[in-house]
């Protein structure tokens, strides 16, 4: 499950680890994490900031497939998986459209579509001291969905990277990470992420930028996300 | 023109170094029989390594085949044969279900540097050969196939004008600084073996090609659209 909390002009949304420490998107937490985000947006002012974080050693572990496999035959676990990922496809969207930058703390393993949902924000903070990015797709024998696809094309500058990661399975921590160009900054400690990702969202809020326009710019910059996720643009109103 | 060779999980790909390995209609079609060969071979493992005799990797297209025309129309035609001819093996590269590396042994110029980076991998030797699109320098036009696969495996827009507005000419080294090769060795030999040492570690992997190919594609949206690539989901483990 996951909890949010408001702090200032800081909505802190956290993967809480009560019945999963590895935070695997399944559907109850994939509709959790949808309605706080739904709820985030509807309370955005000027100058609000998201960090979103989790508990434990995982940042989160991907789409649960234990909930999958627990379907009985091969087909049923494949509509799971399948489910799963049409559920998760909400949640990138609604994180590349709200009103108010966005930062990760990745305080832990981020798998697949873990990894996906981390990357969906503006800023991503990791500790360096335990815990990879990783999309074990290529290992495990599974193509990615095509937001998926889109998102670490987008977000994942260098042609190098972009293929260590996804087609060579690569795990990557924190420090290659920032050299890579993944990862803004490394820390060195769980705390020391979520602190850091803390004072990068106050900076951020104090800007007190125009939400609707901050979602808007950021929607123009990856136009290929947006026509996968079926994000449409709306006019910028300016000051003038 | 050129030859298929199986050591292992590895299957060595070689241009045998006849006339700067210029791309004409023969070594084209040897190139995409080759691998459309290869593609139906291809096993949980397998690994492609392309590497050439010779000073060149590949000098580009044949211009001087082009130019023994009758008229300039003529040789426009013979060009544009050889740009149609190589666009299903660019596709053909994109869509082989192994992972692939170029052992670039030399020059590598114009579609010789496009065959090297339909690879997965570039590994080049530092000692002599550059990487060299010279379009600009020749007045000649570049395909949509060749602008879409540099600006997906070049992505700094600095490094692209560089090699497409200015002309430059990359050595090894150079080119490892600026993201287009792999790594830099200080020989044809030890190019190879650089080459053959990551084919084994990536075939140890025994990655299911078919899934590899399509994650591939999912990476190079504009390249597959241009070449006329689709995209097929795979759920092979669960």
């Amino acid at each position: 499950m996951c909890t949010l909390e408001k702090r200032g002009s800081l909505f802190i949304l956290t993967l809480t680890s009560h019945d999963d420490e590895q935070h695997r998107l399944n559907p109850t937490l994939l509709s959790s994490i949808l309605t706080a985000i739904s709820k985030v947006n509807s309370q955005a002012t000027v100058g609000s900031a998201l960090v979103t974080t989790a508990h434990g050693r995982f940042f989160c572990n991907g789409f649960d497939f234990r909930y999958a496999q627990a379907a009985g035959s091969q087909s049923e676990a494949r509509i799971r998986l399948r489910r799963m990922s049409d559920s998760l496809r909400p949640v990138i969207a609604a994180l590349f459209s709200l009103p108010m930058p966005t930062v990760a703390a990745v305080s832990g393993h981020a798998a697949a579509a873990g990894l996906i949902l981390a990357m969906a924000h503006d800023y991503v903070l990791m500790r360096s001291d335990r815990g990879v990015l990783y999309m074990p797709e290529v290992d495990l024998g599974i193509t990615v969905p095509d937001y998926f696809a889109a998102v670490v094309t987008a977000k994942i500058g260098p042609a190098m990277a972009l293929r260590d990661v996804l087609l060579r399975g690569m795990k990557v921590r924190a420090k290659e990470a920032v050299e890579m160009g993944i990862v803004n900054t490394a820390h060195d400690s769980e705390d020391g992420t979520v602190e850091a990702a803390m004072r990068m969202g106050e900076e951020l809020a104090r800007k007190k930028w125009v939400g609707d326009v901050y979602g808007e710019i950021r929607k123009r910059l990856y136009p290929q996300v947006c026509g996968v996720l079926c994000l449409t643009l709306q006019p910028i109103v300016s000051k003038i | 023109m050129c030859s298929l060779e199986k050591r292992g999980n590895l299957w060595i790909l070689t241009l045998n170094g006849d006339d700067e390995n210029r791309l004409n209609p023969t070594l084209i079609d040897s190139l995409l029989s080759t691998l459309t060969n290869l593609s139906s071979q291809s096993t949980p493992g397998s690994v492609l390594i392309t590497t050439a005799k010779g000073k060149f990797f590949s000098n580009g297209f044949d211009l001087q085949w082009a130019r023994a025309a009758d008229s300039k129309s003529a040789a426009m035609d013979r060009l544009q044969f050889m740009v149609d001819s190589l666009k299903p093996v660019a596709a053909a590269f994109l869509s082989l279900p192994m992972p692939t590396i170029a052992a670039v042994n030399g020059h590598a110029s114009a579609a010789g540097f496009m065959l090297a980076i339909f690879h997965d991998y570039v590994l080049m030797r530092s000692d002599r050969g550059v990487l060299y699109m010279p379009e600009v320098n020749l007045g000649l036009p570049l395909p949509d196939y060749f602008a879409a696969v540099m600006r997906e495996k070049i992505k700094s827009p600095v490094v692209l004008r560089d090699v497409l507005l200015g002309g430059v000419k990359i050595k090894g080294n150079e080119a490892v600084k600026i993201g287009i090769v792999d790594s830099a060795h200080d020989s044809v030999e030890s190019t190879v073996e650089a080459a053959v040492r990551l084919g084994e570690q990536l075939a140890r992997k025994k990655w299911m090609g078919e899934v590899y190919a399509e994650i591939r594609k999912s990476l190079y949206p504009e390249a597959c659209d241009v070449l006329g690539l689709t995209l097929k989901p795979i759920i092979s483990k669960i």
